[in-house]
């Protein structure tokens, strides 16, 4: 019987000829990823080990993306402990250098790799063609110590696309539109494979924003084939696929869903539930007190010209916060040769550095109470950007720009 | 027998401790905020041997293992819910902490009732009825009866 991708590179990772969803096997990573939303844990409960060890520090990429620069003493005291920790022991470590899955996608990632990143978001990686996964630090500490870990081999999705998205509809509005389709549990333990015609109109950008955002229908892995595009972009950093797998004619879906790019429409999903979602012109109207452009979803240069056309010569409302903060520091300089930078700043938004920022909350712009932000963050979960009785919708760069413009949710065709 | 804290469907693991909390040096300082935003009096009122009761995808969401963690911390004896999101579920068991999977009892119990579970025979007990539960594959129940994941690392 054939395999699908997922099970393809669990099989390669086991060292076995094959492997069928259900069975647990133990794989070797590639890499383990971890940030400072876990990191102080991980290594308290290191540091209590009888016999302390790292299998391989090679595999090991330590990033500050959650609280920099820090915003307190604790956080202080929990990234001096990362810090000195990474520095003591060798391990790849960066500050300052953008979102964790955006600095894993430009430096690190290639395709066929098994990664564990203590981050759910992990998942993004599979745009090109990584099997990243989501773990707590227990599972990350245990990966570190011994470089395996188990994993039980997951049932896959399957997602044929065909046509192309139109102008004004983002990769952004296409995966909200699947999670609204299939729920917020729709995919739980399984992977979720993106292939067909369709997926060539799609840049790596917008794959990135597709497999990220996976996590948030349950999946344990979002896949996407290795075409010119992958290899292009791998090429053009160095990198070269450790696999280059494809599923198999026979391979067994549980499902197979076929999607016309050309039918998606912009998307809003509403509080408190990313599979909450609705055409963006039924939110039209909605009064919105801040509006937040970036994250590992969606702060990529790609999204910052989005967002800069639609604004360029016009200004942000006077009753609203737009904060634009670039995925990273390569999107930053980027988006400052191109002069992005000064559009946004022209037009009054507030450009941050590149952090998680509001996306998780407990940074920079947090919301107060009774507020409503309008996000490309990843997710909209009550008081997630603060306040616990506040509120949160997402939805792609040209809609939260248009919407930061007016005051009010809109889509930027009609702005 | 310990008393049962009932949340509804898609509960997400920002609901289950925030996100300004997770960086806070231990557990210990974080889990007085559990279920801060749903259920202000949940960490001072829950005892050692309490159970949370949940619907369809609890603990969606953050991989964050703060999670399952404070809820450990609390006493919580099990988490027992119609179904639960994946990350939250492989960080409860490499942690110690018994998530269940029970199909009928959300719908029949209230908070507050008394229950009993027995992890050996797959059920749980309510009000004097009997629920089945799921019982875990053998490879996880033998890394939640050794104590956790860590607990191997050690020997």
């Amino acid at each position: 019987m054939g395999m699908t991708m997922a099970e393809k590179i669990i099989a390669a990772a086991a060292g076995v000829a094959s492997v069928k969803p259900g069975d647990i096997h133990t794989v070797e990573l590639d890499r383990l990823m971890s940030n400072d939303g876990t990191t102080h844990l991980t290594i308290d409960m290191y540091n209590k080990l009888k016999n302390p060890r790292i299998a391989d520090v090679n595999k090991l990429v330590w990033i500050v993306d959650h609280n920099v620069p820090c915003d307190s003493a604790k956080t202080a005291a929990s990234h001096k402990k990362m810090r000195d920790f990474a520095k003591e022991h060798g391990i790849r470590y960066y500050e300052g250098e953008g979102v964790c899955h955006q600095v894993m996608m430009e430096k690190h990632v290639t395709s066929g790799e098994l990664i564990f990143g203590a981050d759910s978001h992990t998942c993004a990686y599979g745009a090109v063609g990584a099997f990243g996964t989501g773990v707590g630090c227990t599972d990350y500490l245990y990966a570190m110590v011994t470089g395996k870990s188990w994993l039980l081999v997951p049932e896959t999705l399957k997602f044929n696309l065909t046509g192309r998205l139109n102008d004004g509809v983002y990769a952004r509005d296409f995966i909200l539109s699947v999670i609204g389709m299939i729920g917020a549990n729709g995919a739980n333990y399984m992977a979720m494979e993106f292939g067909g015609e369709g997926l060539k109109t799609l840049d790596m950008s917008d794959r990135i924003c597709i497999c990220n955002l996976c996590v948030e229908a349950g999946a344990k892995t979002a896949l996407m084939e290795v075409d010119e595009i992958t290899l292009d972009y791998l090429k053009a950093r160095g990198r070269e696929p450790k696999h280059n797998f494809k599923s198999d004619e026979d391979a067994v879906f549980t499902k197979v869903y076929n999607i016309d790019l050309s039918t998606i429409k912009p998307i809003v999903a509403k509080p408190h539930f990313v599979d909450s979602v609705v055409d963006a012109k039924e939110c039209a109207g909605t009064h919105i007190d801040e509006a937040f452009l970036g994250s590992c979803n969606n702060g990529r240069i790609e999204d910052l010209r989005v967002g800069a056309k639609i604004i360029r010569g016009k200004k942000v409302h006077p009753l609203v916060r737009f904060l634009v903060v670039p995925a990273s520091a390569e999107v930053y300089r980027q988006a400052l040769a191109e002069g992005i930078i000064d559009t946004f700043m022209e037009a009054g938004a507030i450009v941050m550095n590149p952090n998680c920022s509001v996306c998780w909350g407990s940074c920079q712009g947090v919301i107060g109470e009774g507020e409503t932000l309008i996000s490309t963050g990843t997710r909209n979960f009550k008081g997630r950007a603060g306040h616990k009785d506040s509120f949160v919708y997402l939805a792609s760069a040209a809609t939260v720009t248009a919407s930061a413009i007016k005051g009010e949710i809109t889509t930027a065709d009609v702005l | 027998m310990g008393k049962i804290f009932k949340f509804q469907q898609d509960v997400d693991t920002d609901q289950i401790i925030a996100s300004q909390y997770i960086i806070f040096p231990t557990i210990d300082e974080m889990k007085g905020h559990a279920f801060e935003s749903l259920d202000p009096d949940f960490a001072s009122q829950v005892q050692p041997g309490d159970y949370v009761v949940a619907s369809e995808n609890f603990g969606c969401g953050s991989s964050r293992e703060q999670a399952p963690s404070v809820l450990k911390a609390l006493g919580v004896q099990a988490v027992v819910a119609k179904s639960f999101a994946r990350i939250f579920y492989r960080n409860a068991i490499n942690i110690g902490l018994p998530v269940i999977v029970c199909k009928d009892l959300h719908d029949n119990v209230n908070a507050g009732d008394e229950m009993e579970l027995s992890m050996q025979e797959g059920v749980v007990r309510v009000n004097g009825k009997e629920y089945a539960c799921t019982k875990l594959p053998e490879y996880m129940q033998g890394i939640l009866d050794q104590g956790g994941l860590i607990a191997s690392l050690n020997e």
